[in-house]
């Protein structure tokens, strides 16, 4: 055990508590969680500063304006429902398309308009919201997925997770939904972590349950040394999130989208720590490393310029392979 | 500059805490275990005599405790008398007085009495009474007796070792034989060398008293001498004229007045009985501590109603269980139903004990979950379905608690004292983790809520704890101080080295 102890420490891997004390309660200020609990507020921002999010439909706040929703989605290719304040993916209902009575669901089942309703009636009870407070419901667009991500994952939409520090990318995982998360992107829920090299945005090794994978699970197909497109793109959107919300260190979800590209789907203000097995590797030594340079770097140009050159790794090998260059 | 600040508060909060333990328990002896006895004794003086229909006034000698023997709960027991207690040359008197009486009348004085006393009530300043002058040949013998002792003699100790010696020799000199008379008993040899020593220049008296290691009805009077050195009575054996110390010798009255006297009566007899107990130690520190440290006691819990003091022999707890509850969450990275739900059921246990408790609190959750899986189908507001729940939990409870009384279970009786909503919010919270995450991660939430009610309730069960936590609420200073540590605990948590173990291989 206290071999396990020294390990984990020399590899610079951090804990919950440490994760509390040291990053979350010193960078992340109480009054900003709202901005990133409530994903509309997110939204609004978002779009203000310029950063591409899915294109909100319908916000309902009271039951009534549940009746509109079929009326506002017409023509469109589906929707997603979700409760503005929920976390970890919870209340999330994906519809591909009108159906006979009411809607079709990601997962092939069909949700009646009555059952829809008693969903966004849930909701805005606040059954998802943490602490249980009155919430709303946001009626947005159904994301679809480039086949980068999409080809790798079982059914549901693959995203992109960036641990932003002071506005540095220093860490970041692909998630990927598998049979047993039902389609959901969240790892406690059963998803995939892919960890991908700052540097190139090349997936390196996964972990799945809380132990290292190099292929995918349900398919079998490898996930090592995938190569994620608008890398830079992508790393240049998670750092603006740091002038966004102003929270010190944050978890940025993007989704890759096969029309409109990256498109961040929320932030987390204490985002996992599966990220760092998903990584193979600690995040203590990159967020030391951030805190000694962080005010030197002002604009998320140079942020995400010294995230590429410092945190880059090598594409591991996988067991039992050889690499074929 | 916090990390400072942090050290200085827990330090002052440790040194706080233990400083108060320390002094009560080693100045004011409270005791740190409960099941701590103390030896009581209580002693009754009674005083019988016959009234002759005359104006009665009845004088008795009453004890004032000394540093050894605090008295406590005094008792006169009279009927029909008036009574006033005053200090007479250094003795408390109760002196109790009626208009008429005829036939045969009972007075009684009765006091517990414990160890550990306070300074003497009325004694230290009190300035020994001068013999009356001594005429003749009496004068002589004794003069010539304190020249003898003073030559067999170096000091103090010795000098009076030397006067009772001379006293009680078997063969003794014709002085002293006038002065103590025909077959002297001790008391009589007392009162000599009382006087040889108050013409030796001395503070001198007699003192009357019980010996407490042999209780029983009319116990017999023990007459000692006490010299007066350095301010301090000492006390010496008549016997062999050795220096006693006074820890079984309940010193009653001191002089050469008699116990008791009485006008207005005959055939007076005065006696006094010694009876031994055990009682629950924190009783007896309390008193003390009242004559010590009056404000202490005052103002602490054993100032509160008894239902109350119930009530926080209780709520004192809760702030070790909430404790355990952190060590539980923080560095073993147990997870529970919200933050204090354990302490909450473990404070339920209470009442029901452990076993039923867990059985009781299972049953109750899974046919809770099943009425809640059966209302998600009826698709209900939030609201609504949370009272139905809570509804659904009362009657359920009902129905256990009658069932177990027709088997004559008793504990199902208590089970009432579930917190109800708290019942019904987990039920409510298992059921969204067991849609949301899968029925493992709601029963592993729920084993681990299990887990740490049932740590918590056999912590605050020790009879020891609750004890220390009552007497010594500063205690929980201490316990504050170290959850404050813990609060700046960055380390690993137990089950983070199971989570984080892949990370252990070298790298590929």
């Amino acid at each position: 055990m206290f071999r396990t102890l020294r390990r984990l420490r020399e590899r610079g891997v951090i804990g919950l508590n440490g994760r509390n004390l040291d990053y979350i309660s010193r960078y992340n200020a109480r009054q900003l969680y709202p901005l990133v609990d409530d994903k509309y507020l997110t939204k609004q921002l978002a779009l203000r500063a310029g950063v591409a999010v899915p294109e909100l439909y319908a916000m309902v706040e009271i039951q009534r304006q549940a009746l509109d929703i079929p009326r506002l989605t017409e023509g469109k290719r589906g929707f997603a429902v979700k409760p503005s304040m929920g976390s970890g993916g919870e209340g999330v209902i994906i519809i591909t398309g009108p159906a006979k009575d009411g809607f079709r669901r990601s997962n092939g089942e069909i949700i009646s308009r009555e059952d829809l309703n008693y969903h966004i009636s849930r909701i805005l009870a606040g059954v998802y919201s943490l602490g249980g407070q009155p919430d709303k419901a946001l009626v947005e667009y159904r994301v679809d997925p480039s086949p980068v991500l999409a080809d790798v994952s079982y059914l549901g939409v693959p995203d992109i997770r960036i641990i932003v520090f002071l506005g540095v990318p220093v860490m970041s995982m692909a998630r990927l939904p598998t049979r047993s998360s039902q389609g959901r992107a969240n790892l406690h829920q059963g998803a995939i972590g892919v960890g991908i090299d700052i540097a190139t945005g090349a997936t390196l090794s996964g972990v799945w349950r809380n132990e290292i994978i190099f292929e995918h699970p349900d398919m079998g197909c490898p996930i090592v040394g995938i190569n994620i497109p608008d890398w830079d793109q992508l790393l240049l959107l998670a750092s603006r999130c740091f002038d966004l919300t102003g929270l010190g260190y944050q978890g940025v979800d993007i989704v890759l989208d096969k029309q409109k590209g990256p498109l961040l789907l929320e932030l987390n203000a204490r985002p996992g720590l599966a990220i760092q097995i998903a990584n193979n590797y600690g995040l203590l030594p990159r967020l030391k490393m951030v805190e000694c340079e962080a005010t030197a770097l002002k604009t998320a140009e140079e942020r995400v310029d010294f995230a590429k050159q410092k945190f880059g790794v090598p594409i591991p090998a996988v067991p039992g392979t050889a690499i074929v260059n | 500059m916090k990390r400072f600040h942090l050290v200085l508060l827990t330090l002052v909060l440790f040194a706080a805490g233990l400083g108060l333990f320390a002094y009560k328990v080693y100045w004011l002896h409270f005791p740190t275990r409960p099941d701590q006895q103390e030896g009581r004794w209580v002693v009754e003086a009674h005083l019988a005599f016959s009234a002759k229909n005359q104006p009665v006034k009845a004088v008795l000698r009453i004890p004032s405790g000394n540093e050894n023997f605090l008295l406590t709960d005094e008792n006169f027991i009279s009927r029909g008398f008036g009574l006033t207690t005053k200090i007479e040359d250094g003795n408390r008197e109760a002196v109790w007085t009626k208009r008429s009486a005829v036939g045969p009348q009972g007075l009684y004085y009765r006091a517990v009495v414990r160890k550990g006393g306070v300074e003497e009530w009325g004694g230290k300043s009190e300035k020994p009474k001068t013999e009356e002058e001594l005429a003749g040949v009496r004068r002589e013998a004794l003069t010539s007796l304190v020249t003898e002792a003073r030559q067999r003699s170096a000091d103090t100790e010795t000098f009076v070792a030397a006067v009772i010696d001379l006293l009680t020799t078997r063969a003794p000199s014709s002085n002293i034989r006038l002065l103590l008379g025909r077959n002297p008993d001790a008391l009589k040899k007392a009162q000599v060398a009382a006087q040889t020593l108050v013409e030796a220049g001395y503070k001198a008296r007699v003192v009357h008293g019980v010996y407490l290691t042999n209780p029983g009805r009319n116990v017999p009077w023990v007459h000692r001498l006490q010299v007066l050195e350095n301010n301090v009575w000492t006390t010496y054996d008549i016997k062999n004229g050795s220096r006693v110390s006074g820890d079984d010798f309940l010193p009653w009255w001191h002089g050469d007045a008699p116990m008791a006297e009485i006008k207005g009566g005959n055939r007076m007899r005065a006696t006094v009985s010694v009876d031994h107990y055990q009682e629950e130690a924190m009783g007896g520190a309390s008193e003390y501590a009242m004559r010590v440290a009056p404000g202490l006691v005052e103002f602490s819990l054993f100032s509160l109603p008894v239902e109350t003091q119930r009530v926080y022999r209780i709520i004192l707890l809760v702030p070790l269980g909430a404790f355990i509850v952190v060590l539980l969450r923080n560095c073993i990275g147990v997870t529970t139903f919200g933050t204090f739900m354990p302490v909450l059921v473990a404070l339920a246990f209470r009442e029901t004990e452990l076993l039923w408790g867990l059985v009781f609190f299972t049953l109750l959750i899974s046919l809770g979950l099943l009425a809640r899986f059966y209302l998600e189908n009826l698709k209900l507001l939030l609201v609504p379905r949370l009272s139905s729940v809570l509804t659904i939990v009362v009657l359920l409870m009902a129905v256990m608690s009658v069932m177990a009384h027709k088997l004559d279970m008793e504990r199902g009786m208590s089970l009432a004292l579930f917190p109800l909503v708290i019942m019904t919010m987990t039920i409510e919270h298992m059921s969204l983790v067991w849609d949301e995450r899968g029925a493992f991660e709601a029963l592993k939430q729920g084993a681990g809520t299990l887990m740490a009610a049932a740590l918590v309730y056999s912590v605050i069960r020790q009879p020891l704890l609750q004890h220390l936590a009552f007497v010594f609420p500063e205690l929980l200073l201490v316990v504050l101080a170290l959850t404050i540590l813990l609060g700046r605990y960055r380390g690993y948590r137990l089950l983070e080295l199971r989570r984080f173990r892949a990370l252990i291989k070298d790298k590929p």
